[in-house]
């Protein structure tokens, strides 16, 4: 059974320039899945990740997450479920509060989330802490004095508090350095394993979703244009767009090539 | 190079308050004219340091030691030295459309008339491939995507002509297609108009195809700097080689298979 099945999404922009976001979009996430999303810049990727996280309602379309109409939800039950998708996006200072410590920043969504008594908490904040590989002697710093891997290693933290089944990754590793978005890909991999997460990666850069995605979906102008397994669409991509991303992607020259 | 330089960092340092210890510290570089310069190094490494630093934009609480000489004059961020900041949402105000953004700078910078601003907004929004420039003037930055502002924010540091740009992070979150013009654009202004660049990135691979050489920071000190092809081939210093060994790209060992 699929844990998230989306069908048939639109959404158009208010204003002047309101072009189409989402076109009669569909796709499904199957439990401890990874799904690459890759697509033109503008072409609404971001646009699906606030509708899949209820930040945005669409024009039209389905949803379903966990066997419920997850755009039905409201009130007391939608404050519940969101806990289930939580995201993560690309700006790691942006995501907390200027002046948060880390364990004030866990502390949050454990008050959001989690119905445990406040004894409690140290305690869960430092199993999320090591949970991501951070000291649990980090909790007192300010949030501000994490380098930027540190901080993406804190929105994972957070995210989990909940337990969700689905996390949203808006380009959440493309503002580190490849040892570190290394370090942070081999991370989700572990978690997804050990909980069987599942994933929507949305990045442009195609060599990371290749690394970890299991399936990945090509989006163009608001719609899903080709899917298929990660090797599959990025050695024989079917559709035009896909050739014309991958062929643009910056190559290392090889040792012995002529500078 | 035989151009001039156009700036010379001489023991540079820059410590920010209440830091243990010092963001940089100890760097000697040079830029010529119309060069084309890429930064790399780790997350926290003072990549943004030093590109702030270059342009007078550091914090007026640190302290800077050492000194940067202009041999050609001192330069203004704004007039001569275009920034892109790491943030895009930095350099855009929420409140002024886009077409309002880029008249301040050309009206401050030039003796356009309304007209002819105009028309030279709308043709920078068409140099950073922005879809529908026209249209975009009349928006506001949130009713844009991330790559969107990014490419509104080269558009704004490109508009006064400066001799300098620095591109922080500037394209990480441009599809490939996009990026590949936008680099095609920093070709083109390094080229034939004589700009200098430097370019922050953590992409190796995007640093090797753009620039002439390659700095490489680690820890606030620069560790290894040559020309491209040379520190990608025979990197000098232990943290390029790790940079290099972690770059993944398309034949990368993947760390999943088909099916959960
Ligand atoms: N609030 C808004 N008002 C009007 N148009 C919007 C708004 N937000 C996004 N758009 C437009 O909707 C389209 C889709 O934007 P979205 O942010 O979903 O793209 P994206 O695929 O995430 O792009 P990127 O890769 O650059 O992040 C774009 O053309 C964008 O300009
Ligand atoms: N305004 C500031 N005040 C105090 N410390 C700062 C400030 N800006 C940066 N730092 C610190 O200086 C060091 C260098 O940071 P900088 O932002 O220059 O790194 P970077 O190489 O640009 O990293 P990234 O790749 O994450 O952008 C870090 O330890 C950082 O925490
Ligand atoms: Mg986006
Ligand atoms: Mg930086």
């Amino acid at each position: 059974m699929s844990l998230l099945t989306v069908e048939g999404l639109r959404k158009t922009h208010p204003g002047a320039r309101g072009g189409i976001a989402l076109d009669d979009l569909s796709l499904t996430l199957a439990p401890g899945e990874t799904l690459g999303l890759v697509g033109p810049s503008g072409c609404g990727k971001s646009s699906l990740a606030r509708v899949l996280l209820r930040l945005d309602r669409p024009d039209a379309g389905s949803i379903r997450f966990e066997g419920q109409d997850w755009l039905a939800l409201q009130g007391g039950a939608l404050r519940r479920a969101r806990g289930r998708m939580q995201m993560v996006f690309q700006d790691p200072g942006a995501a907390f509060h200027p002046r948060a410590t880390v364990a004030g920043a866990l502390a949050d969504a454990l008050r959001l989330h989690v119905p445990a008594p406040r004894k409690d908490w140290p305690g869960l904040i430092a199993a999320r802490l090591d949970q991501v590989g951070l000291a649990p002697d980090l909790a007192p710093h300010p949030v501000a004095t994490l380098s930027g891997g540190q901080r993406q290693r804190l929105a994972i933290a957070r995210a989990l508090v909940p337990n969700p089944k689905l996390i949203v990754l808006d380009e959440a590793v493309s503002a580190l350095d490849t040892v570190t978005r290394g370090q942070i890909l081999a991370l989700l991999v572990r978690l997804q394993r050990q909980l069987g997460l599942a994933l929507l990666v949305i990045s442009h850069d195609l060599a990371v979703v290749r690394a970890v995605s299991h399936r990945i979906a090509v989006m163009q102008a608001g719609r899903i244009v080709e899917t298929g397994p990660a090797d599959q669409v990025l050695d024989r991509p079917q559709s035009e767009i896909a050739r014309r991303l991958i062929a643009a992607v910056p190559q290392l020259p090889r040792t012995g090539d002529p500078p | 190079m035989t151009a001039a330089p156009l700036f010379q960092l001489r023991g540079f340092g820059l410590r920010y308050p209440g830091q243990g210890r010092p963001a940089l510290t100890g760097i000697e570089l040079d830029l010529a004219q119309g060069e084309r310069l890429a930064l790399i190094g780790p997350s926290g490494s003072g990549k943004s340091t030093l590109a702030r630093a270059i342009a007078g934009l550091s914090p007026p609480a640190s302290t800077p030691e050492g000194g940067i000489l202009w041999p050609g004059g001192p330069m203004r961020a704004g007039r001569d030295i275009g920034f892109v900041f790491q943030d895009p949402g930095g350099s855009l105000n929420p409140l002024l459309t886009i077409g309002a953004h880029l008249l301040e700078v050309l009206h401050r910078h030039g003796q356009l008339s309304r007209k002819a601003a105009l028309a030279r907004a709308e043709a920078l929004l068409d140099q950073v491939h922005l879809p529908d420039p026209c249209a975009a003037l009349q928006a506001y930055p949130h009713q844009f995507s991330g790559g969107q502002r990014q490419r509104i924010a080269i558009a704004l540091a490109i508009a006064a002509g400066p001799r300098l740009l620095i591109a922080d992070e500037a394209t990480s979150a441009l599809d490939t297609l996009v990026q590949a013009e936008i680099v095609a654009l920093l070709r083109d202004l390094t080229g034939a108009a004589g700009m200098a660049l430097i370019f922050v990135t953590h992409d190796i691979a995007l640093a090797a195809g753009l620039a002439d050489r390659i700095a490489v920071l680690e820890a606030g000190r620069l560790v290894d700097c040559g020309p491209a092809a040379r520190v990608i081939a025979t990197p000098q210093a232990a943290q390029t080689l790790a940079l290099l060994a972690a770059h993944l790209d398309l034949a990368s060992p993947r760390l999943v298979g088909d099916r959960p």
